[in-house]
């Protein structure tokens, strides 16, 4: 497919999504031009995961436009999403833990094989070919996380940071254009975060522009191009990270609300 | 019409009653208690035991014989329902739920089988206790008196169950289990117990209405509780799982589907206007009528 | 406050350059790649053994006895086509004796009305019990576990009142349809127990091969995928809705095809054959025997079938125990007897070819001499700092 360089990959235009009362996601717009890596950051229950969901068709938009490359996705269901290039990560980990890290990764490739029932049931040459194939791949994708000598072990015998990894190897594996990540360092050591801020960048270049949540803001401030501020699921900031934090209101936002995002802010970790 | 009417909220009221044994267990364990149906049975049997074994009948008027039987029906009944939560629930709490679930199944194949192996596999015949032909005459329509009896005491065990859950102590502590296990037992409360009481008052009421069923027919056979059990957990679908009242509306709304089923498309098809209702329900409303939508959290 | 946190990121960085030790990959490889899929890994000797043993079963066991293994080959393959949906996706399907109604009930009206010959109506009674499925199950699929259980149950039941009420004409009501004709392959009509031990082994290893081909594939692990976390696998681009019906078709059909042969073998179909209390039996046979698992599926049958029969004194007692030990085996062994194993993978051949955490590596020495990276946070006032004043820390 043709990328025209100018249209961004993402373009949220006036996202909005109530849940009975509770307004969640309050009119968002913002954009992720091709090869960022933008920040969504906010304190807790600013609706950041709820926008994430709304991308990923999770969730449907009451209104608004979730533009992926020009094409409006929103309220397609998740796997026709991840179909057209768009991978994710859950905050809180969400990988089939019953099964091998390798299955995993393989779980990615899913969407770009073709062999059905007949053509497994008889192993047609096709088949053995793409089986092979997606292998490959997703051993690729293991090794490049650094996980490919974990490739047999279950995921549930992960530790919590290879988890997080493996999730990156298994949206990795979908051939994104825009990867999602929802707090990718949750959980994560310092020497683990300190090795994501690397992945994070060797995933950026590779051509995939990344929208991640986290509340780590050491890592968010050394990795973002630019940052989203959401608070009460309304976007109150946008800008580098160095404006970000000049920015008043989002100093107000921080401090304001809850101490704890506060701490997060000012660079200690939670 | 009228007819049909009466016996359906008849009938609807021993759903009702049956119902809520199943949405209690769901609302604090979220589980099928595939068994419930098979306590129901048990109820029946116990209460024609009671009422032809041991004579209950002879020493008493027949509504006193009544209550006397229906309070140790009820007391037997629950303590069944205790023993079945320690031995087939309470060590799968953690597990996943369709361990739970088949766990239930094997329950209620063993409590089935037990009844056909102590009492026979044919019908029993249960006793006239209230004289089942006898029918009042009210604004002009003749009511059996077994329909308003029946009726009557399924209304006045829900009501009573009903101040029970919102006005006591003890009914808060279950509602509060059922709203977060885990937020109730930092709260002080005492989780197993609750799940042991509602173990208890669910069958209890349950047993009831198979003493209703078996009084109101006039017979009952060892594998009714499973159709009988079926129909009251769709009851609880309908009304909304895990919701008092929404029981007792789903049952008697059903009960009433039936009768008019019954009589104006065929008999035939009764037992499947049940399901062809909770196939209804699930696919335009999965929360039943009374049931609050909630946001799957990712 | 500032020049802590500027300390500790030099100490990471530090230790970033002598690399962690999870990138440093040596060729070092403990596990030898192993090869090939093990499930079938039987050394030809055993196969040999295994095959001839049930070659000359019939002859052994005598008339009786084979009529039996008959019927638990029945069950087994309706049992490893419900593993499809219950044990390989998770669906908690318990109306599965609608799909094998379906089946059998199109041979017998297609045999006793137009004369069919049977071995024809195979084809189509898989077909139309997988269309069938396909129509039922669409409404439903979206519904979670218990919910599920329950509407499948309404399933077995409305197919069950259908038949009785001897729906369309064609059921022959409660008391059913008798088939006449046998199977008749190239003219050898296939009526004593042993030519069906014969045709029905046959069908088991087909079906054993088969399954066991779908289940190692993209395939079987989208419905895998589904059984640990939906969610989760409609995120990472598995169509669930498409796959849930996939299994519940390809189930179905089986259990339709098996409705044929159950048809012909009994000679009459009557609606008591596929009621609620079959779908439990099979249900109960792949839960016990291990959901997901082929042996496990077989193990099952062999007990629930062949056991009671064994037994026969203790029949009455059969269903009493039975319940019993499904109360047990969750409490005590809940994945079953026999668990499935795990799939094999050849990557043999792909270990150490792609250089492990290289990208990390390479982005990590640009770090280190590119003075374009982004700007240390420790050099920013943070938040807090900014609200103290200023930014010029303490």
């Amino acid at each position: 497919m043709d990328r025209l360089p100018n249209v961004p990959v993402l373009t949220l235009a006036g996202l909005y999504k109530r849940f009975g009362g509770l307004v969640a996601v309050n009119n968002v717009s913002f954009t992720v031009p091709q090869g960022a890596i933008i920040g969504l950051i906010g304190p807790n229950g600013a609706g950041k995961t709820t926008v994430f969901n709304l991308i990923t068709g999770n969730y449907k938009p009451d209104q608004g436009a979730v533009l992926f490359e020009g094409r409006d996705i929103a309220g397609l269901k998740p796997h026709c999403v991840v179909e057209l290039g768009v991978a994710r990560t859950f905050q809180n980990i969400r990988l089939f833990q019953g099964m091998s890290a390798l299955e995993n990764v393989l779980a990615g490739r899913h969407c770009r094989m073709k062999s059905g029932v007949i053509s497994s049931m008889f192993r047609l040459p096709g088949q053995r070919r793409e089986e092979k194939q997606a292998l490959e791949r997703a051993m690729k994708e293991l090794a490049f996380v650094g996980l490919e000598k974990q490739y047999d072990n279950l995921a549930r015998n992960l530790s919590y940071g290879n988890q997080r990894l493996l999730e990156v190897a298994r949206a990795l594996a979908t051939d994104p254009r825009l990867l999602i990540l929802d707090e990718p360092a949750g959980g994560m050591n310092d020497q683990e975060t300190q090795d994501l801020v690397h992945l994070i960048r060797a995933i950026r270049d590779l051509g995939i522009s990344v929208l991640l949540i986290e509340h780590d803001m050491s890592l968010v401030m050394k990795i973002c191009d630019n940052l989203v501020v959401l608070e009460y699921g309304a976007v109150i900031a946008t800008g580098s990270p160095a404006e970000i934090r000049r920015n008043p209101k989002v100093i107000e936002a921080y401090l304001g609300t809850d101490s704890e995002a506060a701490e997060a802010a000012s660079g200690g970790r939670a | 019409m009228l007819e049909q009417l009466t016996n359906g909220l008849a009938i609807g009221g021993i759903y009702a009653l049956v119902a809520l044994g199943y949405t209690m267990v769901y609302g604090v364990l979220k589980l099928i208690n595939f068994a419930h149906g098979d306590l129901f049975t048990l109820g029946a049997y116990l209460g024609m035991t009671l009422l032809v074994s041991f004579g209950l009948a002879g020493y008493l008027p027949p509504l006193a014989a009544l209550l006397v039987m229906l309070l140790m029906v009820m007391g037997l009944v629950a303590v069944s329902g205790y023993l079945l939560e320690r031995v087939a629930y309470r060590p799968l709490r953690r597990s996943d739920r369709l361990a739970a679930v088949v766990s239930a199944l094997g329950a209620s194949i063993f409590l089935q089988n037990a009844i056909m192996l102590f009492y026979g596999p044919n019908y029993e015949t249960y006793p006239d206790l209230l004289s089942v032909t006898a029918s009042l005459t009210l604004f002009g329509v003749s009511i059996p008196v077994m329909r308003l009896v029946m009726f009557l005491a399924s209304v006045l065990l829900m009501l009573v169950l009903y101040l029970f859950i919102n006005r006591t102590r003890t009914g808060t502590a279950i509602r509060a289990v059922a709203a977060d296990q885990g937020a109730a037992r930092l709260m002080g409360i005492d989780v197993n117990r609750i799940i042991a009481l509602v173990f208890m008052i669910g069958p209890a009421l349950g047993g009831a209405a198979g003493v209703l069923l078996g009084l109101y027919y006039g017979n009952i056979s060892f594998n009714m509780g499973t159709m009988y059990g079926l129909k009251a957990f769709i009851a609880a679908i309908i009304g909304g799982i895990g919701n008092i009242p929404g029981a007792m509306l789903g049952g008697l709304l059903l009960g009433v589907l039936e009768a008019l089923g019954a009589a104006y498309i065929s008999p035939v098809w009764k037992d499947a206007i049940a399901f062809l209702v909770l196939i209804l329900i699930l696919i335009f409303r999965p929360t039943g009528l009374l049931g609050e939508r909630v946001a799957e959290k990712i | 406050m500032i020049r802590r946190a500027a300390h500790q990121l030099r100490r990471y960085r530090a230790r970033s350059v002598l690399g962690p030790e999870r990138y440093v990959f040596l060729a070092e490889w403990r596990n030898p790649p192993r090869s090939g899929p093990s499930g079938l890994g039987l050394s030809v000797g055993l196969s040999l053994a295994l095959v001839t043993m049930l070659l000359t079963l019939p002859s052994v066991l005598g008339l009786y006895w084979t009529d039996l293994v008959n019927d638990m080959m029945i069950y087994a393959v309706l049992a490893l086509s419900l593993n499809v949906i219950l044990g390989h996706c998770g669906l908690f399907h318990m109306g599965h004796a609608a799909f094998y109604a379906v089946g059998a009930y199109t041979t017998a009206i297609l045999a006793t009305r137009f004369d069919v010959p049977i071995l024809l109506t195979l084809p189509l009674a898989g077909a139309l019990a997988g269309l069938f499925a396909l129509l039922v199950a669409r409404p439903i699929i979206h519904l979670r576990g218990d919910y599920l259980l329950v509407v499948t149950i309404g399933i077995v039941e409305i197919v069950n009142i259908a038949l009785k009420s001897n729906i369309f004409g064609l059921t022959g009501g409660a008391n059913g349809l008798l088939i006449l004709n046998p199977i008749s392959i190239f003219g050898h009509e296939i009526v004593s127990p042993v030519d069906f031990y014969y045709f029905i082994l046959l069908i088991l290893a087909v079906t054993i091969l088969l399954f066991y081909l779908a289940q190692n594939s993209r395939f079987g692990r989208a419905l895998n995928y589904i059984k640990q976390d939906e969610l989760a696998a409609e995120s990472t681009g598995v169509n669930t809705a498409h796959y849930k019906l996939a299994a519940f078709v390809l189930g179905a059909v089986w259990a339709g095809m098996l409705g044929t042969v159950f048809a012909a073998k009994i000679e009459t179909v009557s609606p008591g054959s596929f009621s609620y209390a079959q779908s439990v039996l099979l249900f109960a046979i792949v839960i016990l025997g291990g959901p997901g698992s082929i042996t496990g599926v077989l193990l099952g049958a062999f007990l629930i079938i062949s056991l009671p029969e064994i037994f026969r004194d203790l029949q009455n007692y059969r269903m009493l125990v039975f319940g019993a030990a499904m109360v047990a085996m969750m409490i005590f062994r809940p994945q079953g007897l026999m668990p499935p194993g795990r799939r094999r993978y050849k990557v043999g051949q792909f270990l150490g070819r792609f250089p492990a955490g290289a990208a990390l590596r390479r982005n990590k020495q640009l770090e280190g001499a590119d003075p374009t990276a982004l700007t240390d946070p420790a050099d920013l006032p943070s938040l807090a700092d900014l609200a103290n004043g200023e930014g010029k820390g303490r």
